[in-house]
């Protein structure tokens, strides 16, 4: 039996809009497996990514517990749910959202600055982790200065610096061409073989072959799980 | 900390010319604020030497009202040679003398100047010579019996106060009367006491039609006295000798020392409205910092959730965007005084050049350098207090939503 990295108990979610409430999330339960490779699909306003942001401890919920690692997170402050993104959650964005004055290398580094971790170590690792991304032969250039896969691969290469459990991704290919987004997938199956775990949130139904099990959400409900072997 | 101190200076980096004229601001104002404080410590400190040259046991007993030499008020106003027998008479006066200086016109050589004439009697020339750090550096002094004869300033001829040249033994024309120039002062750095002619107080008295009136007298006070309690008996005897009330004394007894106080005074309000008003363009810059930083805020927000998700804590955030306005404040404080004491030695060296007085002379402690660098500094951290606190309390959700 695999141990359990996120689990959702009951998960409600409400935004105020003024005078009225919208419930985002009514009502999710959702357990996810260390090794796990999943992707969550759902049109938009669906609250898919109301649910990411609770899954990567980037929001709480407004009802129901969320545990991470086995640590209910819906107590934190904001500075100890900061710790934890940090440590055990590497986030990939549709756009990227690197650093613009950082370097490759200083991008992948930056999570490891607000972990403590010392600057010959830091750079160490990094350079592991641009290895492995293959991308070594860019190590200082500026973010502006590569493509759209590279810069992809730069954002998952800063999601590894500090060896996360889970790797969290809303739409990392919704801004790449096919044939770029099929090398940053290949990455993440890749990391998946190595047991991290990947969430993968999108609307791109070509995803889906990859994962393991897809969760549909619709209405702010898990409307269906399927289980692909 | 040196990371963030990396990651702030990166960022001004990336916006250059904002992060410049952002910086405009703070250095303007620094750059004020330490010319200002440089040329007025100087020209205090210029003053108090002249001062110590005076010693401190002199009293010197002046018309009310008057300013700078030969400004003197009405007829009414003035002293006479009546108050000088009186304040001679004063016990613990050691000597007293008095002087006259008048404006008038004077020739030479077919070029005519308005200048100031000193009328002193010969006896105390050398008194008064001496306690202005004067010497004679070509001829002679006064002498006794000397009647139209002149001894000139130093601007007289070692400076441009004349196209001619001029030396002991020519002759200039003080108000129609030829006088023989038989000696040269030495240099005091101010224009008007370099450009005056000394002449006898008698003959000044007889070409000018005065009856009897001294400009200024001074006294010295024997030694075992206070200088102050001899002012005041001196205030005393002359008040009930002109006739005068309390508080309504039309003559001023001051010792030197409350006389530099009394400057000192004067001169630190002068320097702290100056300083105040330079201090408002800080003010301004402080508000630009403040702009700046509340914009880059704004346009940084997605970044800024972006640290947050990849576990930058909100005092991480803070501190980041601390070090970044303080920078701001520090860098252009930097280049503030740097301007600054340009600026300073700029207004010595035109003050020096164009009014010949070495009395403006601009200095720079340490603690000016230092003290401006920590102010700006501070400028900077503060004006970023309120947009660093903006943004660390962002909540990351939201910050990655903003477009």
């Amino acid at each position: 039996m695999k141990q359990t990295i996120i689990k959702l108990d009951n998960v409600h979610k409400n935004y105020e809009m003024g005078d009225s409430t919208v419930q985002a999330v009514k009502g999710i339960n959702l357990e996810i497996k260390k090794g796990d490779f999943i992707v969550i699909i759902g049109p938009s306003g669906s609250g898919k990514s109301t649910v990411m942001n609770m899954i990567g401890a980037l929001d709480l919920a407004t009802k129901g517990n969320i545990f991470l690692d086995g640590q209910n997170i819906e107590h934190l402050e904001e500075s100890e749910l900061a710790q934890i993104r940090g440590k055990k959650i590497g986030f990939v964005f549709q756009t990227f959202n690197l650093i613009p004055t950082l370097t490759a290398l200083e991008n992948i580094a930056l999570p490891m600055i607000f972990q403590g971790v010392d600057k010959n170590e830091r750079i160490k690792r990094a350079e592991e982790i641009l290895e492995n991304v293959k991308l070594s032969h860019r190590r200082n250039h500026l973010p502006n200065e590569l493509s759209g896969g590279e810069r992809q691969r730069v954002a998952i290469g800063r999601a590894l610096s500090n060896n996360p459990e889970v790797i969290l991704a809303d739409e990392p290919t919704g801004n790449l061409d096919t044939k770029t987004g099929a090398e940053i997938m290949k990455l993440f199956k890749e990391l998946n073989k190595r047991g991290t775990t990947i969430i993968l949130v999108t609307h791109d139904t070509n995803l889906l072959n990859h994962a393991q099990k897809v969760l549909k959400i619709k209405d702010g409900k898990i409307e269906q799980v399927r289980r692909r072997k | 900390m040196k990371d963030y101190f990396f990651l702030a200076f990166n960022n001004l980096k990336r916006r250059k010319l904002r992060s410049w004229l952002t910086m405009i601001g703070i250095f303007i104002g620094i750059a004020a604020v330490v010319a200002l404080i440089s040329l007025g410590q100087g020209l205090q400190s210029a003053i108090e030497e002249q001062f110590e040259q005076l010693g401190s046991d002199k009293i010197i007993i002046m018309p009310k009202g008057m300013g700078p030499p030969g400004t003197a008020s009405s007829d009414s106003l003035i002293l006479t040679s009546k108050d000088l027998k009186v304040i001679e008479n004063v016990r613990g006066v050691e000597y007293a003398f008095g002087y006259l200086t008048k404006q008038g016109q004077a020739k030479y050589k077919g070029e005519s100047v308005i200048n100031y004439a000193a009328g002193i009697n010969s006896e105390d020339f050398e008194l008064m010579a001496e306690m202005g750090g004067l010497t004679i550096i070509d001829g002679r002094k006064l002498e006794k019996g000397d009647k139209f004869k002149v001894v000139v300033g130093y601007n007289h001829v070692y400076k441009d106060t004349w196209d001619k040249s001029l030396g002991v033994g020519n002759t200039i024309e003080i108000e129609g009367y030829d006088f023989k120039v038989v000696g040269v002062m030495s240099k005091i750095g101010n224009p008007i006491d370099d450009n005056l002619l000394y002449v006898s107080k008698d003959v000044l008295k007889e070409i000018l039609e005065i009856e009897d009136e001294e400009s200024q007298i001074i006294a010295k006070a024997s030694s075992g006295f206070n200088p102050i309690d001899v002012a005041e008996t001196i205030e005393r005897k002359l008040r009930k000798s002109r006739g005068e009330k309390e508080e309504q004394e039309t003559f001023s007894v001051q010792t030197s020392e409350q006389l530099l106080e009394s400057f000192s005074n004067i001169f630190g309000i002068v320097q702290a409205v100056l300083v105040g008003i330079a201090g408002i363009s800080l003010l301004v810059g402080g508000i630009g910092i403040m702009n700046t930083m509340y914009t880059s805020v704004l346009e940084r927000t997605k970044e800024i959730g972006t640290m947050k998700a990849i576990g930058a804590k909100n005092s991480d955030i803070l501190l980041i965007f601390l070090f970044e306005s303080g920078l701001l404040g520090l860098v252009g404080g930097g280049i503030g005084i740097g301007i600054g004491i340009g600026l300073g030695e700029g207004a010595e060296y035109i003050a020096s050049i164009s009014l010949g007085t070495n009395l403006l002379q601009a200095v720079f402690p340490w603690y000016l350098i230092i003290g401006a660098l920590l102010f700006s500094f501070l400028i900077g951290t503060l004006s970023g207090i309120f947009p660093a606190m903006q943004a660390a309390k962002l909540k990351p959700a939201d910050a990655l939503r903003y477009e």
